[in-house]
């Protein structure tokens, strides 16, 4: 029998009053406004960009107040937005090579032409707590160097000139859109960085932990890591040419791996590649590194049977919005669906003492 | 062709500008043109692609958001405005300063809006271009006295 069980609606009401209260905090306390959550926790920003896979830093920091600084709702917020907008179309690819580069870094070339570039970066930082912080003060003046305005050049492209490493085969092929078609395998790679660029950090961290423990064991080196920002051009059908639409920041990845070759191909270098919205050098490591983990089938490599070479594994339990609606449904009223769990646990309890403990049972 | 040149330029200089700067230049600019919209102010997104490996095959990165609008001025010129972000009023801002960038006012945009964005915006970017270069590694050697 099905039961509609209404009621709540009060209570429902009344709890998000009260996280409205809750998200305000002490009124004592200056309310946070959108432009202090854009300009100082702009890496929070960020990942909300990359994992709700909408560039819009204001909408990004909105979500971020709204759901009390839970990333992964404020990403959900974000995805529920997102399809609301309608599309404009698509650009071309960007030209990561013409980045203005904030910070710019080779593990593997000490001399590349544009230099080591730091950037504003965590790195060297003795990571000890400054309460300096918790007193209002000035930042520190920054220097200023000669600023360099010819694009710097990708450092792969240095090996690609002498045919060490595997070649970027240049196509403008349309690539598939998760966001539009469901995933289907196997996928291609194109799929795979999508799905990796939106993927929930700490998951593909995880995942590309796992090969450096030797789970699909791939040496990397950082061929070059560039955060800046690039220009975005879009072809304009009613003009019929194309304009710059707008300026975004990306992170990108290069890591150059060890190849010994295989049937198929020679010894040589080859690549897993990174771009995620925004300063995510994190991010965009993991996902080169997962990236070519998964490419072991096209370069004739064994499969190890690591968890990060499994396309199936990785891509479908990537996306951190699918992972916890599902996750957390179960939190939700299921009732009826556990009325008949608990009715049927009784009938076999019945029938396991009938058939094991006729006699007790008579006997009492 | 050196139009199309030039009206690709300017069109991605107000799609990149900043909303309050393109608004404060055009106010001190001071003119409200009678137009009429062929398409009203429409936010949506674009789908950002990068490539692989930076230079292969690509693939779709994510959305970004983009506010775009037509109109058409009393005297019969046609304006488009594309714009980063979600302000309807940079969009019909850009449109407009598009729509009078063809007819005899030109010059005077350029010299009032266009010329001083561009310059701010180039002063932002070196700004960083600049801060960057201090960040740059010198790398020296040491000697060992092995003489």
């Amino acid at each position: 029998m099905y039961v509609a069980v209404k009621g709540g609606e009060r209570a429902i009401d009344n709890a998000h009053a009260w996280l409205a209260e809750e998200r305000r905090g002490d009124p004592n306390v200056a309310d946070l406004s959108i432009a202090q959550i854009r300009e100082q926790l702009a890496l929070a920003v960020n990942r909300v960009m990359a994992e709700g896979s909408l560039y819009d830093p204001d909408l990004a920091a909105l979500a971020i107040k709204q759901a009390r600084g839970d990333l992964i709702e404020a990403i959900f917020l974000i995805r529920a937005y997102r399809t609301t907008l309608p599309r404009f179309g698509a650009t071309e690819p960007v030209e990561t090579e013409a980045m203005s580069c904030d910070r710019r870094i080779s593990a593997t070339f000490k001399d590349a032409p544009g230099g080591q570039v730091l950037g504003p970066t965590f790195d060297y930082t003795h990571r000890l707590l400054d309460f300096a912080l918790e007193a209002e003060g000035e930042s520190p003046k920054v220097a200023q160097g000669a600023a360099r305005r010819e694009p710097t050049p990708h450092i792969t492209e240095f090996l690609n000139k002498e045919g060490l490493i595997q070649t970027e085969e240049v196509s403008d092929e349309e690539p598939g859109d998760l966001t539009r078609e469901p995933l289907e395998l196997p996928s291609n790679r194109p799929l795979r960085l999508q799905a990796l660029t939106r993927g929930d950090e700490g998951f593909v961290l995880s995942m590309a932990y796992s090969t450096q423990r030797g789970y699909a064991r791939n040496h990397a080196f950082v061929g070059e890591l560039r955060i800046g920002k690039v220009a975005v051009e879009m072809e304009i059908p009613e003009l019929g040419f194309a304009i710059e639409v707008g300026e975004i920041e990306l992170t990108e990845c290069e890591t150059v791996n060890q190849f010994q070759g295989s049937k198929t191909e020679p010894p040589q270098f080859t690549r897993g590649y990174g771009l995620v919205f925004g300063q995510s050098e994190r991010k965009s490591i993991s996902m080169a590194l997962v990236d070519r983990a998964l490419r072991w089938e096209e370069l004739g490599e064994d499969n190890l049977g690591a968890p990060a070479q499994d396309e199936e594994f990785v891509l479908y339990h990537s996306d951190n919005i699918q992972a916890t609606g599902f996750l957390e449904h179960i939190k939700l009223p299921h009732y009826v669906d556990f009325q008949s769990e608990l009715e049927l646990i009784r009938k076999l309890r019945r029938e396991a003492m009938e058939t094991t403990n006729p006699v007790q049972e008579a006997a009492e | 062709m050196t139009a199309e040149i030039q009206r690709r330029a300017w069109m991605s200089l107000l799609a990149k500008a900043l909303e309050g700067r393109l608004l404060a230049l055009w106010e001190g600019y001071g003119a409200s043109p009678e137009f009429h919209w062929l398409r009203a102010p429409e936010i949506g997104a674009t789908m950002v692609r990068g490539r692989l490996g930076g230079t292969g095959a690509p693939f779709n990165l994510g959305e970004m958001t983009l506010t775009r609008c037509a109109l058409q001025l009393a005297s019969g010129e046609v304006g488009h405005g594309y714009v980063q972000g979600r302000s309807k009023d940079k969009a019909r801002i850009a449109a407009l300063v598009d729509a009078l960038m063809q007819t005899d006012q030109a010059t005077a945009i350029q010299a009032a809006i266009l010329t001083p964005l561009a310059a701010e915006m180039a002063e932002i970017k070196e700004t960083r271009a600049a801060k960057a270069a201090a960040t740059k590694v010198d790398f020296f050697t040491m000697v060992r006295g092995e003489d």
